[in-house]
């Protein structure tokens, strides 16, 4: 008899707290829509803007379009020199990953696993890379590709942001081959194997997710640079998608609704690999800053 | 877990041993020795080509090239001792220049920070969706640079409607605010351009706050809230202390990635109205490289340079404590 009405008490507790939780949610979701919305919007403005006339865009910039134009879509799709800086922009990202990842983790390997005299002394001067940003060798840079012939070659770009990407990777690269267990690496040297059949086959595959993670951030670096390549390529046949947005951006100031639908374009992809590889991302942003 | 034992007591003890000394012998075998220096060397190798070549050499080619007055096109042959540097310093440009880079600092330390620490209390915890919000908030790190520009040179444009959007908006929160054009003004540049780099890199701290957040158990401050602590004492006195270490890992992130801002700057108002955005990097971009000087243009550099340094150094050693701090930028 009394549990009956004991347990309708009890639900009536229950749900005022959970009321009050949610009533505790409401404020923190307005906030965040809120920010969401500001945060979207400038996107949302231009992705609109490229199915308007110009007149539209510049008149009602967050209104849907009356009629969606695919024309400005459509001219930039068939400009042969977005494809090229396209095509120019993946060649130096996956050569900067391929190239970083490569010689960071054969680097890491040493640091993490053996031991020399100086050791130490070597992995400060590489993360000495961390204190500042390409910015401060630009200059030289310039005048040593210039020596080096790199000019307006893709390799040039590749050579320089792989170094500028080597001192994070390390880092990173280090503290998580080191949290491997050594046994492994006794298992392959009884098995008869040496340092290099336990990197490759042993280490490497281990380490998927650590490499996963540098590869995105340095995916995000070489994809976004702007002031390198701004230096060192003259030839317009040479310009990654960055500099071919600027110099877009240059030509098409009167022509604002093109002018979206070239940067919504040129920003595509790697708005679609930040929807994929999000995760490995902001692991790899988080791991290496908060945990050293 | 039996069968795992059963399994080694099957394996003959001299077997065992015969393995165990192997391992031994090789340690003291010589030939072992120089296959591991040589290891250690070819492992090294292609990281340190790259890095020496690429990052260390540029460094100090700055520090030399500084002293020389050329154009980069003539020998080097025309040394001016610390010429330049007395140049730069005395060049009322540079001087702005540097106290533009120290108002973004500030700004980025005091607002922008507080803001990201602010959403990731918002979103951080115990919010259905988070997943969704933290999204959203991080991706415009991952946009470019020069499309953020170009997004935010439609927006503040003076000829369109999204510029007076802005303004009556800001009119509305402000009641000292002076409506006008962003860009063009040369109050008021250094305030959009923080606009747009909250806009942009907030997501990146408060993905770090929220990280943090996630490591300080749920029980201390539930103990905080039945010891009678209200809201904002928890905050005040157990949450922000508990991420301390984030917080100085954000703030050095912060600093230097203001020091290197370019892009953004450069495409939106190369600098200008009048110098009235003009940071370093536009300044050794303008004088340095464009205008053919580039021995001006690299004593910027070592100017730069050591002020990361100098900063990392003594930052470091307060806060940090032999840590790293992860990537920048």
């Amino acid at each position: 008899m009394g549990t009956e009405a004991e347990e309708v008490c009890l639900m009536d507790i229950r749900l005022t707290r959970k009321s009050r939780l949610i009533l505790s949610l409401i404020p923190r979701y307005i906030i965040a829509i809120v920010v969401s919305v500001c945060i979207i919007s400038p996107i949302l403005v231009a992705v609109l803007g490229g199915f308007k006339t110009s007149g539209e865009l510049l008149n009602d910039p967050f209104s849907i379009p009356k009629q969606w134009i695919l024309e400005n879509y459509g001219y930039i799709l068939r400009l042969k020199t977005f494809w090229k800086q396209l095509l120019n922009s993946t060649i130096v990202m996956a050569g900067t990953v391929v190239l970083s990842t490569i010689s960071a983790s054969l680097a890491a390997f040493v640091f993490a696993r053996m031991n020399f005299r100086g050791r130490d002394t070597l992995f400060n001067v590489f993360m000495i890379g961390l204190l500042f940003p390409i910015m401060v060798a630009i200059l030289p840079l310039y005048i040593l590709m210039r020596q080096l012939v790199l000019i307006d070659k893709l390799i040039g770009l590749i050579l320089v942001e792989s170094a500028f990407q080597l001192s994070g990777m390390i880092l990173i690269l280090r503290s998580f081959f080191r949290s491997l267990p050594r046994e492994l690496e006794d298992a392959t040297y009884i098995d008869g194997g040496n340092s290099f059949t336990f990197f490759r086959y042993v280490l490497m595959p281990l380490s998927t997710p650590a490499l996963a993670t540098n590869a995105a951030l340095a995916m995000v670096f070489s994809w976004n640079q702007l002031f390198l390549p701004l230096l060192v390529m003259n030839d317009p046949a040479n310009y990654t998608l960055p500099l071919g947005t600027m110099q877009f951006f240059g030509q098409y100031t009167a022509n604002w609704s093109r002018l979206m639908a070239f940067i919504v374009l040129a920003m595509l992809p790697a708005v679609l690999f930040y929807m994929m590889a999000e995760r490995y991302i902001i692991s790899g942003l988080t791991g290496g800053a908060v945990k050293g | 877990m039996t069968a795992f034992i059963h399994g080694t007591e099957g394996l003959s003890l001299h077997t065992l041993s015969q393995l165990r000394a192997n391992i031994e012998k090789r340690g003291q075998d010589r030939s072992y020795g120089v296959e591991k220096k040589l290891v250690i060397v070819i492992f090294l190798l292609p990281a340190a080509l790259l890095f020496f070549t690429f990052v260390i050499f540029p460094i100090f080619q700055a520090a030399f090239i500084s002293t020389f007055k050329w154009n980069g096109l003539e020998p080097l042959d025309n040394f001016i001792g610390l010429e330049n540097f007395i140049t730069m310093f005395n060049h009322e440009p540079f001087r702005m220049a540097l106290k533009h880079n120290g108002i973004i600092i500030i700004l980025s330390v005091l607002v922008q920070l507080p803001i990201a620490l602010m959403l990731a209390l918002v979103v951080g915890r115990k919010l259905p969706g988070r997943p969704f919000f933290r999204a959203v908030f991080f991706l415009p790190y991952v946009i470019s640079e020069t499309i953020t520009a170009v997004l935010w040179s439609f927006i503040f444009n003076p000829r369109f409607p999204t510029s007076d959007i802005i303004n009556s908006v800001l009119d509305s929160v402000f009641p000292f605010f002076e409506p006008g054009p962003w860009l063009g003004d040369p109050s008021k540049v250094l305030t959009a351009i923080f606009v747009v780099l909250t806009w942009k890199y907030f997501g990146l701290h408060m993905v770090l706050y929220i990280a943090g957040l996630q490591d300080i158990p749920d029980e201390v401050e539930e103990a905080a809230s039945i010891d009678g602590a209200s809201n904002f004492q928890i905050l005040r006195y157990v949450t922000i202390p508990m991420l301390s270490r984030t917080i100085i890992t954000t703030i050095y992130l912060s600093v230097l990635g203001s020091l290197q801002q370019f892009d953004l700057i450069w495409l939106m108002t190369e600098g200008g109205p009048v110098n009235a955005s003009e940071v370093l990097t536009t300044y050794m971009y303008r004088h340095g490289f464009v205008s053919f000087r580039l021995g001006y243009g690299s004593s910027v550099a070592v100017v730069l340079f050591v002020l990361c340094l100098v900063f990392s150094i003594i930052y470091q050693r307060l806060f940090m404590k032999k840590e790293y701090s992860g990537r920048v930028g």
